[in-house]
């Protein structure tokens, strides 16, 4: 059950303190020279201002893009193996737009499947997500289109929507996580009626559940092949995607000690399906964009019950060339199968 | 008593001059720093400048890479192709920071046993003075979570 | 600004050739890659100051080669990157319609002789303001560069858009990709960043046609292409040879001179 507080620019100030008193390190996004990207802060001055979204997403949080699983020695007669304890500092995510808290189901669907992820979970357990719902959009965005909207709470443990008159914000109190960072500084959170706010505008560009069900009769369709004309096979999409969670497994090693590390993977690259034995079943780049496609809007459904897109828009955005996600689903849904 | 640093140097050396003269230089008894671990290659032009990195990358606090003079190779030209591939990898190390005094390139014959030892008593006592390769030693382990 | 679109337009309808490499208008008011195969997919077809990217790596990609001969439009870092690959024999010399500007009208090259002579009336070099990051980089000390470099390759997620944006980067199998034994780390580690970067720059050592394409691609902002830069500058300072300004393959690091001069080998 949400309720809706206000808290001033001052207060929130105190709420920053307050949260590494008690042992939480802050992360949000920052303005470093011109690019916004998720970094420690202290205080409230220290957050961008007047910036759409980080470049990364904060899946880092939670899946970082290299992680120690476990390390060993070796000596002549046996092996000294130790599993990696994961680093999950309480940690509260700051400023992160709603699109992107949503994201983190889509993880939890696949690091909790059936095996439960150790690390993820160590991590995700020790997060808290304050989300700032969105005054601004641009032309790669779609929420909208895949069940999310600017002002979202979905995924956010507090949700800030900030005041017309910049005095402050609107905080909804969502979750237990919630409770436990407004109980920091109770007087910091002044209880109020939910104040005028004007999300972004972001338009619906197709329909998606028409597109799901369409998407098993487009298997063959020539669409997918002109659509990846122009794309490289780089794993940009895939990394700064808040939802992919595809990863490759490293040993590093040599004759005395070695570790075992994990790593993002992109289905993108070119040798991400290619069996030892010399088949690929996905060596056009058109089967693997495909893929990435069916992926996040066909199989997610099916196997989660979600979808595994959040409309961010940070792949397009990546994309050093512009491999647009809503056009493309656009095109898709009007296609003549 | 002071523990002295004592450092980890690899030479690359091609079989037919440089690792020659350094077996010259045992055969002559000229006495010479221990802290060199040699890895024969047939020729210099074999050396990827990945296992210069690789070298640093292992512990190496210092790398010597060492082959026939030019004219003198014994594959005729893999020398002078090592030579330019050092000339531009060297810069580029440069480029990226890399301290390249810890590299010493150098030419030494079959028949220059003297001049192996010299070369290896001048490059540990540089690399003795220059301390631990700590710039890439750090780099092990860092941007893992 | 020439016409490059009507004309490869023209070339595409008289079945010269059976796709064209352009640009089209992108998200957000860029430009971006277009291959058209079709009159139908040609309509949206661009050429104006905002098509910078070099299109050349489309000239060696499968799934674009299998439509036959290609057009493509060209500024200078395109076609000096055409120029190269025809010098290493990944295109075949004629096979592609490389249209430029020449002053007002187009030019429609068809050759490696014609596209040489060509670029030897272009001067453009790097920009101004790379070669100013370059000078301040190489005045600074060792230890100073060496923090440069760890801090903007801690941002490095190994996603290759670096390399595959590179039109000289177009083995099958990679480098990287070699896993017996893993030259190179894959993690994006500090390790596996300074290593994959260092490699790469060497293997593009006097192949660069300095187009800074992998700066552009990269999605952290990391000024990749000075790597490249410095690597080709190195070459050509060296040994006097330069990446895409001949036909004919001069390539500093498979070729000697007996008195090659250097000042460091004991």
């Amino acid at each position: 059950m949400a309720e809706t507080y206000t808290i001033s620019n001052e207060a929130l100030d105190r709420l920053f303190q307050a949260m590494a008193q008690d042992g939480r390190r802050i992360l949000a996004p920052v303005d470093a020279d011109g690019r916004i990207e998720l970094q420690l802060v202290a205080r409230p001055a220290d957050v961008a201002q007047g910036y759409l979204q980080t470049i990364l997403s904060a899946k880092e949080t939670v899946f970082p893009k290299v992680e120690r699983l476990l390390s060993y020695e070796l000596e002549p007669s046996k092996v000294d193996l130790k599993d990696a304890t994961p680093q999950a500092l309480p940690t509260v995510l700051f400023g992160i737009r709603p699109c992107e808290a949503s994201a983190f189901a889509a993880l939890d669907a696949v690091f909790n499947w059936d095996t439960r992820d150790a690390f993820f979970n160590a991590r995700w357990q020790n997060l808290a997500v304050i989300g700032m719902a969105c005054t601004q959009s641009d032309a790669a965005c779609f929420c909208t289109s895949v069940g999310g909207a600017p002002d979202s709470t979905k995924g956010s443990d507090i949700l800030l929507k900030p005041l017309a008159d910049a005095s402050g914000y609107q905080a909804e109190v969502l979750t237990d996580k919630g409770r436990a960072i407004q109980a920091l500084v109770p007087e910091c959170f002044l209880s109020s009626e939910p104040s005028p706010f004007s999300p972004a505008v972001v338009e619906s560009a197709f329909d998606q559940p028409a597109l799901t069900a369409k998407l098993p009769g487009l298997f063959d369709n020539e669409l997918w092949v002109d659509q990846s004309l122009r794309c490289i096979g780089c794993g940009a999409c895939a990394f700064v995607c808040p939802t992919c969670v595809c990863f490759d497994i490293q040993e590093e090693a040599d004759a005395k000690k070695g570790e075992r590390l994990r790593c993002w993977d992109s289905c993108g690259f070119s040798m991400f399906t290619l069996h030892a034995s010399g088949h690929n079943p996905r060596e056009k780049q058109s089967q693997r964009w495909r893929q990435r496609v069916y992926h996040k809007f066909s199989y997610y459904p099916q196997r989660y019950g979600m979808l595994g897109c959040v409309g961010c828009g940070k792949c397009t955005r990546a994309c050093p060339v512009d491999m647009n996600l809503k056009e493309h689903l656009k095109d898709a849904a009007e296609v003549q199968a | 008593m002071n523990e002295r640093f004592e450092p980890k140097i690899t030479a690359f050396v091609c079989n037919w001059c440089t690792y020659a003269g350094a077996d010259l230089t045992g055969t002559s008894r000229i006495k010479y720093a221990s802290n060199v671990r040699i890895i024969r290659v047939p020729c210099t032009g074999r050396i990827d400048f990945m296992l210069i990195l690789k070298a640093f990358e292992r512990g190496s606090d210092g790398v010597i890479v060492s082959g026939c003079h030019p004219n003198d190779c014994h594959y005729t030209s893999g020398n002078y192709h090592a030579r330019r591939r050092w000339m531009v990898f060297k810069e580029q190390l440069e480029f990226m920071g890399v301290d390249t005094d810890r590299i010493t390139f150098s030419w030494v014959s079959a028949a220059e046993g003297a001049k192996w030892a010299e070369l290896v008593n001048d490059v540990t006592a540089k690399i003795r003075a220059l301390g631990p390769h700590e710039a890439f030693h750090a780099l092990a382990g860092q941007g893992i979570n | 600004m020439a016409d490059l679109v009507s004309q490869a337009k023209e070339l595409l309808d008289s079945g010269a050739v059976q796709v064209i490499i352009g640009y089209a208008a992108g998200t957000n008011g860029t430009r971006r890659p277009h291959v058209a195969r079709s009159a139908a997919q040609a309509a949206c077809l661009v050429f104006d100051e905002g098509c910078v990217q070099n299109l050349a790596s489309y000239l060696v990609k499968p799934e674009v080669k299998r439509f036959g001969k290609a057009a493509i439009l060209a500024r200078t870092a395109t076609a000096r990157a055409a120029l190269q690959l025809m010098a290493e024999r990944q295109i075949a010399d004629g096979s592609v319609r490389i249209l430029v500007e020449a002053g007002d009208s187009v030019a429609v090259l068809d050759s490696a002789e014609a596209l040489e002579a060509h670029l030897a009336l272009q001067a453009e070099g790097i920009s101004a303001k790379d070669r100013e990051l370059l000078e301040r980089l190489r005045a600074m000390t060792h230890a100073e560069r060496w923090a440069f470099w760890q801090k903007e390759l801690a941002r490095c997620v190994k996603c290759y858009a670096c390399r595959n944006s590179c039109p000289m980067c177009y083995c099958e199998r990679c480098t990287m990709d070699c896993n017996r034994p893993q030259w190179v780390p894959v993690p994006s580690h500090a390790v596996g960043n300074l290593e994959y970067h260092t490699v790469r720059a060497m293997h593009l050592a006097g192949r660069c046609v300095e187009c800074g394409e992998c700066g552009r691609a990269c999605p952290v902002g990391i000024p990749v292409h000075l790597m490249t830069f410095h690597a080709e500058d190195s070459v050509r300072r060296q040994f006097g040879s330069e990446a895409g300004r001949t036909a004919k393959l001069d390539y500093a690091l498979s070729t000697f001179k007996p008195d090659d001069k250097e000042t460091f080998i004991r």
